[in-house]
């Protein structure tokens, strides 16, 4: 089901109250404790949550405590109801957080999600304590549910595992991966319907998978680019801003962000150029935008080369 | 829907296996006809065949029964006709143990290597299958495997060899020749299955309630049942009236079996009140918490129990169709099923205007493939509507969005055979059997280094040594080390604590749990940290990986443990692991998705803080 943004209604909407931290906050009817979280000017982290998409919750690392809760509860999805008394940062809240930050920190490459360091040093996470990483497999898209090898538990088991580069569009580095499922569902029912990419293998053998790991350009990848657009770790990034980082190249801080709109077709989607020296270095599309919700095609996400073929060399 | 496949085709046999399970092509779904060049592969199909979604699973059995592994032509084939993409029916199918998507020989052991039949040497019997076989792994054709539900044989194997039809075969106690027959032969080489009686030592004593019937009918025959007081119960509640039947469950106060001790009475109730409709009736028959194998002898020895027991709680909540969800290592229980199944119906107990009354009510067994996981109440709807087993987020809880989205009651197997003993006598009476907190009779699945293992059923109430004594103690010139509860998910007590009452309260009081009726003996002979360490393997191998702290904790656990029983005389890196245990266990405790994540630590937990077994490893 897709999201659907809350515009202007004729019906008002109520208004729910509950407590955080010791304060009253109001949110509407339907919101989430994470929506009322942040109207209380609470900052909660979060990874597999997507603006654009049906929360999953798998990432557990926005869980907060409920009174009257056997278990912490995830503020991503679980909705307000009215009298709620909800903890942000007991000591239950932090130790989770803590570890869930060291899971991922010792079992996936974090180098690139946003905000990581200042979240680590905010919740004391150790994630070197689980010992040395181990190095590469080369057999995560075997598949063999039920079945491990266990070693001797001199190495913490990682998602570490080769580059995949098969077309000249995006980048899959799984070793980034936290397997948070929003690539899978930007690509099938909620935004593309392509289906191209599901959850393959079983537990921490899984894996973002075509079938039987096909390449893309063999799959039913359409290249729409719009997992790239909700990967919240890097672990799907665009061609162009992969090989400029590999050159040493890549530079945000060198970078402005123009919005515009889509010139392919009549549809109207808006396009965020990124433009690091004059050349765009990548696509996005706004979130909150009412056409495409940050989804764009092929021709809009990977379209842009012929704006910077400039004849230079003195040809014309 | 739109959907791109490769250009990979079905073999013959894949192809007819799955037309057989799915109808002919034409008859629902894509056409399966030849295509041509104009159509890029895609399949074009509509509603009617996005509607049959549920029938994944079924596919994949179809072509993993008959060829032993699924292959991408195979695969892309029954995306084809059930309308899902070919990297969902992959998600689907590499979700399964039971499942290969590699190639590998037709004939497969699955040994067991779990807690129980660690207890009475499977460690020995693997030992020796690989000096004469190789390292176990598909291609040589022998695999370990979890617990494989057949404890008071251990140690177990299932041998299955794919075909048409597939032969599947539970061994135990199993040896070295037999699973080398299995594999050199076929397993129908292999000498009959113990009859399920000898699952049930009190087997034909007076007094059972639970396990009357087992040995003393034919659990094939739909007129023993009949003659023993079959269909009484159903009879009795048609009389009553649903509301009247949810009123006796009530206040028989009968708990859930399965390990959760739900009211089921209340869970009936909810489901009945919600007005959407269909409504649906799940048995969970996925046994497979290791050392259980109390519904086994239900499944083999008294099949019709249970299918009149789904009619009349089928009848109570208002469903029309009711699945059974069996694991896939359970062969003689589907046959015994499927066979009840089918004589009922003939009689006019299943089907429409069921013994004239005008209401009708369908069954249906749908087949695990090898996960634990999917025995948890949301998992087991997403693998009958053909997807992973992942566990959904609650709320909404199943009896307001269940199997299908709509209101559904999920009981275990033993939970809804006490059913027809509450209509025949009716709920007061059935609550003053057992204690005030814990009514009714229970089966108990007794296993381990025990005299005479089986399940055992006894009135709740007995204490944790008399029901050990049942079992007729641990042989003799040895002595009780340890004793788990409620499986891997459950917990140890100590020797010194037989004390115990088996009720509910009584664990509760105990800091302890009953789970779903295990009670797994470990006698002097046991290393108890390589079955801590079973267990933590078992949890890795188990989880979904949906969530963080199941997914990765469960590795960390194991890991941590590893690293304990490595160099356990390094005190300060075995106090820096245990901290590691705590942590990881307090989060997957507090924040994971499901009960598997939430329970995966708690045998560490109290084998570490009530038997102490880490710091006896120091010493060693």
């Amino acid at each position: 089901m897709n999201v659907h943004y809350t515009g202007a209604t004729d019906t008002p909407v109520r208004q729910i109250t509950i407590t955080i931290d010791g304060k009253e906050v109001s949110v509407p009817e339907g919101s989430t404790i994470l929506t009322a979280c942040n109207a209380a000017g609470k900052d909660t982290p979060t990874l597999c949550y997507g603006d654009t998409l049906t929360p999953k919750n798998a990432c557990r690392v926005c869980m907060v405590e409920l009174e009257g809760s056997r278990v912490l509860v995830p503020s991503c999805s679980r909705k307000v109801q009215p009298g709620m008394v909800v903890k942000t940062d007991s000591e239950r809240v932090r130790h989770s957080r803590r570890l869930v930050l060291e899971l991922l920190g010792s079992s996936v490459d974090l180098s690139t999600t946003p905000r990581i360091p200042e979240w680590m040093e905010r919740y004391d996470a150790d994630p070197d304590r689980y010992g040395e990483r181990a190095g590469e497999s080369r057999r995560r898209d075997v598949h063999e549910p039920g079945e491990h090898h266990a070693g001797d538990g001199s190495v913490a088991d990682t998602m570490c595992q080769p580059i995949k580069i098969d077309n000249d569009l995006y980048v899959r580095d799984y070793s980034k991966c936290i397997l948070c499922y929003k690539c899978v569902d930007a690509c099938g029912s909620q935004w593309q319907n392509s289906f191209a990419i599901q959850i393959a293998g079983r537990g921490f053998d899984s894996q973002i998978s075509t079938e039987y790991a096909a390449e893309l350009p063999d799959s039913a990848c359409v290249f729409c680019g719009n997992c790239v657009e909700v990967c919240p770790t890097g672990a799907l990034s665009f061609k162009s801003e992969y090989d400029m980082r590999e050159e040493g190249t890549w530079d945000e801080s060198q970078q402005t962000q123009t919005t515009t709109v889509c010139t392919y077709c009549g549809v109207g989607c808006n396009v965020n150029l990124h433009v690091q020296d004059n050349k765009i270095v990548k696509v996005t599309s706004p979130h909150d935008h009412d056409i495409g919700h940050g989804n764009l095609c092929i021709k809009g996400r990977f379209g842009f080369s012929h704006v910077q073929s400039r004849k230079e060399d003195g040809d014309g | 829907m739109d959907l791109k496949f490769s250009n990979a085709e079905p073999f013959a046999e894949e192809r007819e296996a799955i037309d057989r399970r799915l109808g002919g092509p034409g008859e629902g779904g894509w056409h399966g006809g030849e295509r041509d060049e104009q159509d890029h592969r895609r399949a074009h199909t509509g509603h009617a065949a996005r509607s049959r979604r549920h029938l994944v699973m079924e596919a994949l059995h179809a072509v993993n029964d008959r060829v032993g592994w699924i292959s991408p032509g195979a695969l892309n084939y029954i995306g084809k006709r059930l309308s899902v993409s070919a990297a969902d029916v992959y998600s689907v199918a590499t979700f399964y143990a039971l499942f290969s998507t590699n190639p590998r020989p037709k004939r497969v052991v699955h040994v067991c290597t779990d807690i129980a039949c660690m207890a009475r040497g499977s460690k020995e019997v693997c030992a020796s299958l690989e000096k004469r076989l190789g390292p176990a792994s598909a291609m040589t054709g022998w695999k370990h495997s979890p617990c494989l539900g057949v404890c008071e044989r251990a140690p177990a194997a299932m041998a299955v060899e794919a075909g048409d039809p597939p032969h599947e075969h539970l061994i135990g106690p199993a040896t070295v020749e037999e699973v080398v027959l299995a594999l050199n032969v076929g397993p129908a080489a292999l000498a009959a299955e113990a009859p399920p009686m000898m699952a049930v030592p009190q087997a034909g004593q007076e007094g059972l309630m639970l396990l009357k019937r087992v040995g003393r009918v034919d659990p094939e025959s739909i007129d023993d049942y009949l003659a023993t007081d079959g269909y009484a119960g159903l009879r009795r509640a048609f009389e009553m009236g649903p509301g009247q039947v949810i009123s006796e469950v009530k206040e028989s106060r009968l708990m859930g079996r399965g390990g959760a001790a739900f009211p089921a009475g209340i869970k009936w109730e909810s489901t009945a009140k919600q007005p959407a409709t269909p409504r649906y009736l799940v048995c969970n028959a996925d046994e497979s918490e290791p050392g259980t194998f109390k519904d086994r002898a239900i499944l083999e020895g008294d099949p019709f129990a249970l299918i009149e027991s789904m009619t009349i709680a089928g009848y109570a909540i208002g469903a029309e169709r009711g699945y059974i969800y069996l694991r896939g290592e359970y062969p003689r229980a589907f046959r015994m099923l499927r066979n009840a199944i089918e004589r009922v119906r003939e009689r006019g107990f299943l089907g429409a205007d069921i013994l004239g009354t005008g209401w009708s009510f369908e069954l249906e067994i749908r087949r695990g493939a090898g996960a634990y996981i999917c025995g948890e109440e949301t998992a087991i709807f997403n693998s009958i509507e053909g997807y992973r087993g992942e566990p959904r987020s609650k709320p909404p809880f199943p009896f307001e969005q269940g199997l299908f989205n709509k209101p559904t009651v999920v009981n275990n197997v033993e939970t809804l055979c006490n059913v027809p003993l509450i209509m025949q006598i009716g709920g007061a009476q059935y609550a003053k059997i057992g204690t005030e907190g814990s009514t009714g009779p229970k089966l108990f699945c007794v296993s381990g280094n025990l005299v005479r293992p089986g399940v055992y059923e006894v009135p709740f109430g007995a204490t944790l040594g008399e029901v050990l004594e049942l079992a007729g103690g641990v042989p003799q010139g040895r002595t009780l080390q340890a004793v788990l509860f409620g499986g891997a998910a459950g917990g140890f007590v100590r020797a010194d604590e037989l004390h115990i009452p088996l009720t509910f309260e009584g664990a509760r009081a105990n800091a302890t749990t009953l789970g779903s009726g295990v009670v797994l003996a470990f006698d002097d002979t046991v290393d108890l940290s390589g079955i801590l360490l079973r267990i933590a393997s078992f949890f890795r191998d188990e989880s979904c990986g949906q969530c963080v702290p199941c997914r990765v904790g469960t590795v960390r656990q194991e890991e941590a443990l590893l690293r304990i029983m490595h160099n356990g005389h390094d005190a300060a890196a075995k106090g820096r692991d245990i901290r590691i245990l705590r942590d990881v266990g307090l989060v997957m405790k507090d924040s994971s998705i499901c009960g598997l994540g939430q329970a995966a630590w708690n045998a560490v937990e109290s084998a570490i803080d009530r038997l102490g077994v880490l710091e006896e490893s120091k010493s060693r």
